[in-house]
């Protein structure tokens, strides 16, 4: 079942099959639909075994980054005599995305027991949920399931009669996008401002409290228990394009599109396909122009690389963006870019931590630039400053965000400069006023 | 030491070898390269938020934080190449974008590391075309002010009261180019150390309100000195415009003081430039003291001494030179000596092992006590019927005066080597005029046996003499032949004289200082010191 939408026959649900199905959040409701089974079996099993299947499957972080889970998991070291610690990012700020929403809203005992199978197999016997500040739902949903779930004896100390400990905690943030940063997670996470650290020491060596912690995001480790359930094999056999990306993936969709939403598709999946079938396309009587596909953070598509791309890890790598978190951004022909790319910087510059110089600066003085030339006061060496400033801001600070600020600003810069110099020649925003559709594309030419 | 493998590399061009763990940024300045930084800082925590030290690392993809990376076998580094330069210039001209550039106002003028740096790599001009941030000046109590536009959010401030004097007091307060310094509610700059984030900040952010617009920093003459307002002795450096102290900062000395010097050592060097100095040789005639030659004066204390017991009140705050030719006229003449220490509130900086504003508000009371005077709060209770009372520098400012004046009714006659005449003392037969420590060179021995140097900062006023070189007159007419041209030709008798000095040598000293033998732990390392120089 999808949600808000019924499912697409071409959709793959798995994380998604009970959106939107009331009855499915209660553990009551969560069990007759198979829930725990996944980690009664985990708790029998070496924690190594665990780890060897999640390897097997081909299961990569859904946050963004796409690093192998099995790889990451196998770099906590058994036995090395100091807690380990599961961290799971339910900090779930990227523009565009709310598939971890979605998961916490409808099904929080997937989580839970996604947390517990990871947390016991990475020698860990606590997972803190850190759930950004906004979602009240979310949190309600989860501090629920954990509720329950102690109550039932699924968590605690000995976690269904298994005789070993796995606790989880909910904690909320306060409200900032960098706390989705690991490193600035963790530091919130102990009470300090959410500032990333500087990496080495990885989270693996030196993280939450200082002990190995490993961090998966939402839709990771609530695909685990499918994993074991169903064995690796299954689950790499989800895979239409590049063996290396398998599995089905949760794609949030929004902006200029005429169904709205989340949708779950195989690896693999045409992108063409995705956005005209499933999601019906852009809105009556316009056309799609740009599609930001993984989040704000990730160069932006023309709609001619977006109907070539093939959706995997690889086929956004080789249409020159990222799959990121899985948040697709439409934009249509009645957009004006420059507007959309103010507005992302604007982001960026409102959320930057303001360690680095760089990214302090940087993403106001971007930010600064691009709101002029959308007022028409631009000139065509602010372009060329633009660029200036986006190379000065790419990897050069602790963190990814200043990259993040540049990425759109690059990209749009390169893509669709006509509309860039129709500012500045026309001294004014060649959309505001004028009629969708061929207006807009007569005002650009002009 | 641990033997810890070393690691050898080349930092522009020169192979280097460090201990493994060592930072590419100070390797680099064991090799005398300097990278170009600002949020680092040798006695803080490694922030690695300036972005300022990214140096270029052959076969890495990316711009490497010198101060936040471990150096690693048979890497090159390059801290000159046209990548790593364009990085700093990128760096300082976001520094730069929302900066007042008020430098012609500006107190750190002169003395900025933006200021530097920008000259030396930064920009021609700004391409920043839209308004600037501006933000208010704020009072963060105690002795600083904080200049928010010019600040560059090195955090080094924030790392200081936090890790260092844990009182964290300061913090980074909103975000992206909003954040300023910030300081929690009802809470103060008050720390007794606080004042050192004054001399971290690398910009005109924090500025001390006592040196508020008192100078341009390229008037300032400077001199290598011992901080004198407590028994630390924390190295420090003097700073005058046209005679005049006015500013006190610290002289990093690992084994002292760190970095650091307290906000007491700091505030208090007024004393150093007081007017109400006995500027020449007086002696008594006809009830009244008149002005003399030295050599009058020398000659009417020896007349004085002659055939009596001296009773030496001697300051803490004198130097080992200065207290040792004053044990000599005390034991020649058979008599005796004491010292007071003033006493205040001790005030640790927690984040530095041993290192304190002392109770005991003198340099040198550890001096004195090497030297045979007698630690009393009553220093003159060993004054008897019939001594020649020397008052060596020393006021008893907070002693009752009448009790002051009994006591001293009882001396022979009052010779005053001092540089100021205290109204008890008015009597004196002989006044001998003597530099502060501000304007002679000399020693003090700190509170764990330090032997410190101290350079001159200032010309003393008239005809005013070092008191060891007045002492040494003094002696040559009581019939010692004490010829000493310079405070090390004191310090050489010293050593030969007295065995908790023995084998130290003045110029061996150097500007750290070494520690007195026979104090303890010190022994070993101030014999190793001593037998390793050529």
């Amino acid at each position: 079942m999808g949600f808000p939408h019924r499912s697409h026959p071409r959709e793959t649900p798995v994380l998604s099959q009970h959106f939107g199905d009331p009855d499915a959040r209660s553990l009551a409701g969560w069990r007759q639909r198979g829930g725990y089974r996944a980690l009664e079996q985990a708790l029998t099993m070496e924690p190594a075994a665990i780890v060897g299947i999640v390897k097997e499957s081909g299961l990569r972080g859904r946050g963004g980054a796409g690093f192998p889970t099995g790889l990451k998991w196998s770099f906590m070291k058994p036995g090395d005599g100091k807690p380990h610690y599961l961290c799971c990012n339910a900090d779930e700020s990227e523009p565009g995305t709310f598939k971890d929403r979605e998961i916490m809203r409808w099904t929080p005992h997937a989580l839970v027991e996604g947390c517990a199978i990871g947390a016991y197999a990475i020698g860990a016997e606590t997972a803190y949920v850190y759930i950004r500040g906004e979602f009240t739902e979310p949190l309600q949903r989860m501090t629920d399931a954990v509720r329950e779930a102690y109550a039932e004896g699924i968590l605690g100390p000995n976690a269904l009669g298994s005789g070993k400990r796995v606790d989880v905690y909910v904690h909320k943030g306060a409200g900032a996008y960098i706390c989705g940063e690991e490193t600035a997670l963790m530091n919130s996470l102990e009470g300090r401002r959410g500032n990333p650290r500087i990496k080495p020491p990885f989270p693996a060596v030196a993280g939450l409290f200082g002990k190995p912690t490993t961090i998966n995001n939402v839709e990771t480790l609530a695909a685990v228990p499918h994993i074991i359930n169903n064995g690796a094999e299954w689950y790499k056999a989800m895979c239409q394009g590049n063996p290396k990306s398998t599995g089905t993936k949760l794609y949030s969709v929004c902006g200029n599109i005429a169904r709205p939403g989340n949708y779950e598709v195989v690896m693999g999946f045409p992108f063409k396909d995705f956005l005209y079938d499933l999601c019906g396309g852009p809105p009556p009587g316009r056309r799609f122009k740009a599609i930001i596909p993984g989040g704000s953070s990730v160069p932006i598509q023309t709609i001619a690389e977006a109907e070539a791309t093939v959706m995997d890890y690889e086929g956004f790598v080789a249409e020159g963006t990222m799959l990121g978190s899985g948040g697709v951004i439409c934009i249509d022909d009645a957009q004006c870019m420059v507007k959309q790319i103010a507005r992302l910087a604007r982001f960026y510059a409102h959320e930057s931590c303001a360690q680095c110089t760089q990214c302090r600066e940087g993403t106001a003085w971007t930010t600064k630039i691009m709101e002029r030339i959308e007022a028409g006061q631009g000139t065509r060496e602010d372009l060329d400053t633009l660029l200036e400033i986006a190379d000065n801001m790419t990897g050069k600070t602790i963190c990814v965000l200043s990259d993040s600020c540049a990425v759109p600003v690059v990209s749009g810069i390169q893509k669709f400069r006509d509309e860039f110099e129709a500012h500045i020649t026309q001294q004014r925003c060649p959309f505001r006023g004028a009629a969708a559709g061929g207006g807009v594309a007569t005002a650009v030419a002009a | 030491m641990t033997d810890r493998k070393m690691i050898t590399l080349t930092i522009e061009g020169r192979q280097v070898q460090v201990p493994e763990g060592t930072s590419m940024l100070e390797a680099a300045r064991s090799a005398g390269v300097l990278i170009p930084h600002y949020c680092y800082h040798p006695g803080l925590p490694v922030a690695g938020v300036c972005r300022m030290c990214l140096v270029e690392v052959e076969k890495a993809p990316k711009l490497a934080p010198a101060c936040a990376t471990a150096v690693a076998d048979g890497q090159v580094i390059h801290v000159h190449s046209d990548k790593a330069r364009e990085a700093r210039t990128g760096v300082l001209e976001m520094l730069l974008i929302n900066h007042p550039l008020d430098c012609p106002i500006c107190d750190q003028s002169g003395e900025c590391e933006l200021q530097d740096y920008t000259y030396a790599e930064g920009r021609k001009s700004s391409r920043y075309r839209e308004a600037k941030r501006f933000n208010p000046v704020e009072d963060f109590g105690g002795d600083v002010l904080y200049v928010p536009n010019r600040c560059i959010l090195c955090t080094r401030c924030v790392r200081f009261m936090d890790d260092v004097a844990h009182d964290p007091v300061l913090n980074v307060s909103e975000r992206g180019d909003r954040a300023v310094i910030g300081k929690f509610e009802d809470q103060d700059l008050t720390h007794p150390w606080a004042g050192n984030v004054v001399d971290l900040c690398p910009v005109g952010a924090l500025l001390s309100k006592d040196f508020l617009n008192k100078a341009r920093s390229w008037d300032l003459d400077r001199a290598a000195s011992i901080c004198p307002n407590c028994s630390q002795g924390c190295n420090a450096t003097l700073e005058t415009r046209d005679n005049v102290v006015v500013r006190i900062r610290p002289r990093p000395n690992d084994e002292v003081n760190r970095y650091f010097l307290c906000d007491e050592g700091r505030l208090d060097y007024r004393w150093l430039n007081r007017r109400d100095r006995i500027e020449y040789p007086h002696v008594r005639r006809d009830h009244a003291l008149a002005p003399v030659e030295w050599e009058i004066a020398v000659d009417a204390a020896a007349v004085a001494l002659r055939g009596r017991q001296a009773f030496v009140l001697a300051s803490p705050g004198l130097s080992n030179e200065t207290l040792f030719l004053l044990a000599r006229i005390r034991d020649r003449t058979g008599g005796r000596g004491a010292f007071r220490v003033r006493q205040g509130a001790e005030a640790p900086l927690p984040g530095v092992p041993d290192l304190a504003l002392r109770a005991d508000r003198a340099a040198n009371g550890r001096g004195a006590e090497l030297l045979g005077f007698s630690r009393s709060e009553t220093p003159l209770e060993g004054l008897r019927n019939g001594d020649v009372l020397i008052v060596a520098d020393e006021e008893l400012a907070g002693i009752d005066p009448a009790s002051v004046a009994t006591a001293v009714a009882r001396a022979a006659s009052i010779i005053v080597v001092g540089t100021t005449l205290p109204a008890w003392a008015s009597g004196a037969a002989v006044v001998l005029p003597v530099a502060n420590m501000a304007e002679e060179d000399g020693t003090f021995t700190n509170l764990r046996g330090r032997v410190q140097r101290y350079l001159q900062a200032k010309q003393a006023p008239g005809l005013v003499r070092p008191a060891w070189s007045a002492l040494g007159d003094l002696l040559t007419a009581l019939g010692e032949s004490a010829l000493y041209f310079l405070p090390s030709d004191v310090f050489a008798a010293l050593a030969a004289a007295v065995p908790a000095f023995a084998g130290l040598d003045y110029d061996r000293l150097g500007l750290v200082g070494v520690p007195v033998a026979g104090d303890g732990a010190a022994t070993a390392a101030a014999g190793a010191l001593v037998g390793a120089a050529p």
